[in-house]
């Protein structure tokens, strides 16, 4: 049923979208130097979360599952490259700055593939069978996984946190009244800028990549088609762990990070899936940087803030507003499922 | 998405009186009950042998090998009230169908009610009415334990129809996600409550402690305790009174199983087109699933609040929801009989069964083959998250299977239709 929406209720977004634009354009005026280095940061917490939501929508997508564990797997993945990477390559603060770049890509290749492995394997081994039982028990079952990965990070890696923050310098790329943007900021969208690029081309331009969208659209006739659905799904799932395990690496080299980080972001991850319209690759982005902005205004910013506190209610707000108000968020069509 | 094969037979029969014989009751759906005597002696054998546990629980104890894993007294109280919990998740989740993933929610705003209603939290005001055990003297809000609990449940179900009302109508895994979202931020709200405009309202990280005991003052007329705080069989007493509210609770629950509302949420899980299509109103209906899982969770919230005499944020975290959730699958969603169970052993394990039984095995397995300790408590959430997985794949209907349920599952009756009814 295509519902009306009531006018209250399309006021009252408004009326949520307008104090926002007040909040920010007085934040603006108040500090403007602030506002744009809170803006970069915003940026980058976009970039990382735009890598994760893209797992989410990738899954989504094509199964119309929310894959709980995409997550715990983000976070697993962050560790294993902090085994690689510090452990196994020895790159320290002291590394020459040529000897850090090709570690971090050696490890950043050799972290996707293998996390692109484990993503298809949790599909195979515990999504596959459930493939036409009620979406209840596959969703449940990914509820069920995400606490087996967590569960083998928190085996491995004990509850200390993790971090490799200090290898890129954090030194300023450039200063200008007030605003200055950094090494490590610049690095975090090297990394992610070519990835995108990557998998765009992959969607669009490759056979698989068809295949990817034709089963998206209608699995039955895909399969019809001659489309070998099974590895489509493979190669999505695939897909998804090497995305999230980019996105691990960064993390890691920002931030600190545990068994538990993956819980908490890959339910932000998700909510800018949702926020741009799950299912949409452009959207997934698109509610990424919207959430990182969000966030890291919300930490940063000064004139009337809720601060840090509150910023997974905040974030949770949106995603049941979202949900209620857009179910088929800022980019997607209109599905049955929220209508 | 794909259709039901021809030679199967019709996915939704017509129900006649004679055509589900449920044996014993306890998968009937009709109005027509039919009571064996054998299951109704069973279940009187079963209750009269739980009020009577904390007499033989020491017995128990004292048996060699076997002794260590039995609960104690005040270990049974927790295991009851996360049994009530589960139960109350269960009309949610297992009658209509809606995953919940938030109902940790529930669990903390009855806790909540306990702390403001019953504690000295508010000690701007001095009220009493009816508190027992302590000094009328004491500043704050002091109502009776027994009129909090119902409070508790009031307010949860109001908070339970407010959440519900915007949120039932998206369907499915959509829904699971907002009661999810929820149930983060209540936590969030409660730890960041300690100074709203100036107002003390949660007392942040610290939480609230202590709160009052439950007991019957001077109406007990001596042979009730007067507090169970002061009670010299104070564990005792907590449990008799965590018994008598989780069997009020499957009472009402299988009463409400059988009663009209409870026939619409089955249709509703069923088939949600069809369901309508028949007059049900959707939404109505699956709000009161919504707001009576609520107040059940709200009432054990408030009690076990007293219980522990304290109300923490800590206790309020995701993980609690998919344990319910656990306990729910495991007995067989729809089941109140398995959840029971389900919940029973679950709780058992996460009080102390896991410990226990990693203490054991450390002993005898892990410490003399490879020299080291595992801690097998710290791994719970994956041990449950295995569960899940588990039973989802291998026998999704639970371990005690209701048979209305088994039968839809065997018969393919979900067939996407289940969750995710185009339209409505």
């Amino acid at each position: 049923m295509n519902r009306r929406r009531p006018g209250f209720v399309s006021a009252l977004g408004l009326a949520l979208v307008v104090l926002l634009v007040i909040w920010l354009v007085g934040n603006f005026v108040n500090s403007p130097s602030e506002f744009v280095n809170v803006l970069f940061i915003g940026l980058n917490y976009g970039a990382v979360y735009g890598l994760v939501a893209l797992g989410y929508t990738i899954i989504y997508g094509i199964l119309q599952l929310i894959n709980f564990a995409h997550g715990d797997v983000f976070a697993l993945s962050g560790l294993v490259s902090w085994t690689l990477l510090v452990s196994w390559l020895g790159i320290t603060e002291d590394s020459a700055m040529l000897v850090t770049v090709a570690g971090i890509l050696i490890t950043l290749v050799v972290a996707m593939a293998f996390f692109a492995a484990v993503n298809a394997g949790i599909e195979f081994v515990a999504y596959r069978r459930l493939r036409s039982a009620p979406r209840l028990a596959a969703l449940i079952t990914a509820v069920g996984v995400s606490f087996i990965v967590q569960n083998v990070a928190l085996a491995i890696y004990d509850v200390d946190f993790r971090s490799a923050t200090g290898l890129i310098p954090r030194t300023d790329i450039f200063v200008a009244g007030g605003v200055s943007y950094q090494w490590n900021k610049l690095f975090v969208l090297l990394v992610t800028v070519p990835v995108l690029i990557l998998l765009t081309w992959f969607v669009r331009a490759t056979r698989q990549g068809k295949a990817m969208r034709a089963t998206a659209q209608d699995r039955d006739a895909a399969a019809m088609m001659g489309i070998n659905v099974n590895r489509t799904i493979s190669i999505s799932f695939a897909l998804a762990g090497a995305l999230a395990a980019s996105a691990g690496l960064l993390y890691l080299l920002s931030f600190n990070m545990r068994y538990d980080t993956g819980f908490e972001l890959g339910l932000i991850a998700f909510t800018a899936a949702v926020l741009g319209g799950i299912g949409n690759l452009t959207g997934a982005l698109l509610g990424a940087f919207t959430i990182g902005l969000i966030q890291a205004f919300n930490e940063g910013l000064t004139w009337y803030t809720p601060g840090s506190d509150w910023t997974r209610s905040i974030v949770f707000g949106i995603l049941i507003a979202i949900l209620v108000f857009r179910p088929e968020g800022l980019l997607g069509e209109r599905t049955p499922e929220g209508a | 998405m794909s259709s039901i094969p021809a030679d199967q037979p019709p996915a939704r029969r017509a129900h006649p009186a004679g055509d589900d014989g449920a044996g014993g009751g306890s998968g009937g759906i009709g109005r027509r009950r039919v009571f064996n005597p054998l299951n109704v002696l069973l279940v009187l054998g079963l209750t009269a042998a739980a009020f009577l546990y904390p007499y033989y629980n020491e017995a128990l104890q004292a048996i060699p090998l076997i002794g260590d894993f039995v609960p104690g007294v005040g270990a049974m109280v927790v295991m009851l009230v996360f049994t009530m919990m589960a139960v109350g998740l269960n009309i949610v989740v297992g009658y209509a169908g809606l995953l919940d993933l938030g109902y940790v929610a529930f669990y903390a705003a009855g806790a909540y009610m306990a702390a403001w209603f019953a504690s000295q939290q508010f000690e701007q005001w001095r009220f009493h009415f009816g508190a027992v055990g302590i000094s009328p003297e004491l500043p704050g809000i002091h109502l009776s334990i027994w009129i909090v609990l119902i409070l508790a449940g009031i307010f949860t179900t109001v908070v339970g129809i407010l959440i519900g009302l915007p949120t039932l109508r998206l369907r499915g895994d959509y829904l699971a996600i907002v009661t999810l979202g929820f149930g983060e931020i209540i936590p969030q709200f409660v730890r960041n409550g300690d100074n709203i405009f100036g107002f003390d309202l949660t007392h942040g990280t610290f939480g609230i402690s202590p709160i009052d005991s439950p007991g019957f003052g001077a109406l007990g007329g001596g042979l009730l305790p007067e507090s169970y705080q002061t009670s010299f069989e104070r564990q005792s007493w907590f449990f008799w009174t965590a018994l008598v509210l989780l069997l009020i609770t499957i009472f009402c629950s299988v009463q409400l199983r059988d009663s009209r509302l409870g026939r619409a949420w089955i249709a509703i899980r069923e088939d949600e087109t069809a369901a309508a299509a028949m007059g049900i109103p959707l939404m109505r209906t699956k709000t009161w699933s919504y707001a009576i899982g609520a107040f059940f969770g709200g009432v054990a919230g408030a009690f076990y609040a007293s219980f522990k005499s304290g109300a923490f944020p800590a206790d309020f975290y995701f993980n609690i929801s998919i344990f319910l959730l656990c306990m729910v699958i495991l007995g067989g969603m729809g089941s109140v009989w398995g959840v029971i169970v389900g919940g029973m052993v679950l709780g058992y394990l996460n009080v102390e069964g896991l410990s226990t039984i990693g203490t054991k095995l450390n002993e005898a397995f892990f410490d003399p083959v490879f020299g080291k300790q595992i801690e097998v408590a710290k791994y719970q959430f994956g041990i449950y998250g295995a569960i899940s997985v588990r039973m989802m794949l291998f026998r999704p209907v639970g371990l005690i299977p209701e048979r209305r349920r088994r039968r839809e599952l065997e018969e393919g009756v979900h067939d996407e239709s289940l969750y995710d009814a185009s339209s409505h």
